[in-house]
């Protein structure tokens, strides 16, 4: 039988958020939170593989203890079991660390795994990093951002378009996909199967001492990286007028702004000489 | 042995050359950078017959090119690269290691970093160097509304993906001489695990509204239908999408699927053009993650033009073509 595991995230819904300004991270807790969408492409992927082959998924998560929502709502979408890594000494994990952590716990709590799909990229901080580094954590093969893919013993199959090249590639399982976005249709959950899977008893929830990790090791502490600060770059709008004739106006725009439309553009804007 | 001088590495990526200059644009780069922490650019280059690249990194800035050159590293490979990168920045240390943040880049330096035990900064949207000498990156967070400057304190190297067209390119540079470090390929390359059974490129492909980078959007303030049709030859000189307001969709100067802001008709561009467009709220909460704001409207009072980075107060028609016309001028092909 085909054994998956899904990670997903959750997100906050929405987009401007506080922050908190001592230790540069997110209060969280101040929002909405949702599946990441990725997430949600991801486990629709799984969900369509075990339609067609039969099999077993597992969706797992670490964060908060509220995120436990999003592992109910998979439950609710297919999902056969969830395991939830959760622990105060986890928070402010980069992506080494969070890599990290997931990797000791799919080895302890679902250790003959056949495949790994996780989103292409969260909403939130965008790195699209966990997914490659859990696969090098646990060294197995994996593919990015994959549009289409199928199984045939145990050889996975997958389409995707990498820097303009469309490309057919083969791995053997165990392996690592991240879904991209936009080719597998998340389905809706109905509003009984959520009921029933929030009336469910408790989900397994593990820490860093099931995982026998010491705090060094996760968390911040386990973190290569520190923010410095973290600042909205929206709010410094400066609203230049410019005036006169359109050919006029067009060359001082140019004049005064040639670098940042060229950049956005990407292309050279500059006057030739 | 010499004492070993610090150096920052930019990975060569050489695939779409001519469309992606990253590599060139992040050669650039680590020239500033290199010259605040007294630090060598180096650049690598894997591949099959690669000449070509490395004489156009060293044009563009590179003191030194390490190369691995094999028919086996013709075809890209997260597995194989990574094990070559690994063994090279064990035996040089570089302080720094810069790669574009292409699908290849977003691919392979996370697996990079994880393998060395480093810190890694996707996406950057900018690169300095502090007080203490270490880099500053700053990337972006929810769809760019908020940036964070991150460091990677102890680890070393530091290392970051970087977003293509942030930085501008050294121009080619004929004089420009540097050393080339063949590094040898001791034995069988290292095992791929995924195999690539087929390959081919692909025409650019279609850019959806919803997802394109760059906007130029029209209202009614364009006047006509024929005056509209400039917003498209304006897209194409810009490599951006069209869109359109509710007016126009009802007009028929657009086609219903250019419409922006009904339900779940969000765009979020990194600039937009906005020609004519009064700024009515179904609009503008379609509009509200967009980057750099340009609008053009007789009406200097309208919605539009106060939330604009550059509000351009004349008609909408005659700015359009002066614009096509200037960029054209411009933009060299």
């Amino acid at each position: 039988m085909l054994k998956m595991i899904v990670c997903m995230k959750q997100v906050p819904m929405v987009s401007d958020l506080p922050w908190d300004p001592v230790t540069g991270t997110l209060t969280r807790d101040a929002a909405e939170g949702m599946m990441n969408p990725a997430c949600k492409h991801a486990l629709e992927a799984a969900l369509m593989l075990k339609e067609r082959h039969g099999g077993h998924i597992t969706a797992m998560t670490m964060g908060p203890p509220m995120a436990e929502e999003i592992l109910r709502e998979a439950i609710a979408l297919g999902a056969d079991r969830c395991l939830m890594v959760s622990d105060p000494k986890m928070a402010g994990a980069d992506t080494l660390a969070t890599s990290f952590t997931l990797a000791r716990a799919i080895e302890i709590f679902c250790p003959d795994f056949d495949l790994i799909l996780c989103g292409c990229h969260t909403s939130d901080s965008e790195t699209a990093q966990v997914g490659p580094q859990l696969a090098e954590e646990l060294d197995i093969p994996s593919i990015a951002a994959v549009e289409d893919l199928d199984l045939r013993g145990n050889t996975l199959r997958i389409k995707r378009v990498s820097d303009n090249f469309l490309e057919t590639l083969e791995m053997d399982t165990p392996g690592l996909v991240t879904v991209a976005t936009g080719f597998f249709m998340p389905r809706y959950a109905s509003m009984a199967g959520l009921q029933d899977a929030f009336r469910e008893p408790g989900i397994l929830t593990v820490g860093a001492r099931d995982l026998g990790l010491g705090e060094d090791a996760v968390g911040l502490q386990g973190s290569a990286t520190r923010i410095v600060d973290i600042f909205s770059p929206v709010a410094k709008k400066e609203n230049i007028v410019l005036k006169g004739a359109p050919k006029k106006i067009v060359e001082e725009l140019f004049e005064r702004f040639d670098d940042t439309i060229g950049s956005l553009i990407r292309k050279d804007l500059k006057a030739v000489e | 042995m010499a004492q070993k001088r610090r150096s920052i590495w930019v990975f060569g990526d050489y695939r779409n050359y001519f469309q992606n200059r990253v590599t060139l644009q992040l050669l650039s780069r680590a020239t500033d950078l290199a010259e605040k922490i007294d630090a060598e650019v180096c650049a690598t280059v894997f591949g099959h017959e690669v000449d070509e690249w490395v004489g156009e990194y060293i044009a563009h800035g590179a003191a030194k090119v390490y190369v691995c050159d094999n028919p086996g590293l013709k075809f890209y490979s997260t597995d194989i690269y990574v094990a070559l990168m690994e063994r090279i920045v064990r035996q040089y240390g570089p302080e720094i290691i810069l790669v574009g943040a292409t699908s290849f880049g977003r691919e392979f330096t996370p697996r990079l970093a994880k393998r060395l035990k480093t810190g890694l900064t996707a996406d950057c949207v900018g690169l300095d160097i502090d007080d203490a000498g270490l880099l500053v990156q700053t990337a972006p967070a929810f769809g760019g509304n908020l940036l964070t400057r991150i460091v990677t304190p102890e680890k070393r190297p530091q290392m970051a993906t970087v977003r293509p067209g942030v930085f501008q390119e050294i121009p080619h540079n004929y004089q420009a001489t540097g050393e080339i470090v063949n590094v040898p390929l001791s034995g069988d390359l290292p095992k791929d695990r995924v195999r690539l059974i087929s390959s081919e490129r692909q025409a650019s492909r279609e850019q959806k509204l919803g997802e394109a980078p760059v906007v130029v959007c029209g209202g009614r303030g364009m006047g006509s239908k024929t005056r509209f049709k400039n917003l498209f030859e304006l897209a194409r000189v810009l490599g951006g999408e069209v869109g359109a307001t509710r007016p126009v969709v009802y007009a028929k100067w657009a086609d219903e699927d250019a419409l922006v802001g009904q339900a779940d008709r969000h765009i979020s561009p990194k600039v937009l053009f906005s020609f004519g467009v009064s700024g009515a709220i179904q609009h503008t909460a379609g509009i509200k993650n967009t980057g750099f704001i340009i609008a053009v409207n007789k009406n200097p009072n309208a919605a539009m033009m106060k939330m604009a980075d550059v509000a351009i107060v004349a008609d909408a028609g005659q700015v359009c073509t002066a614009l096509i016309r200037e960029l054209k001028k411009r933009i060299r092909t």
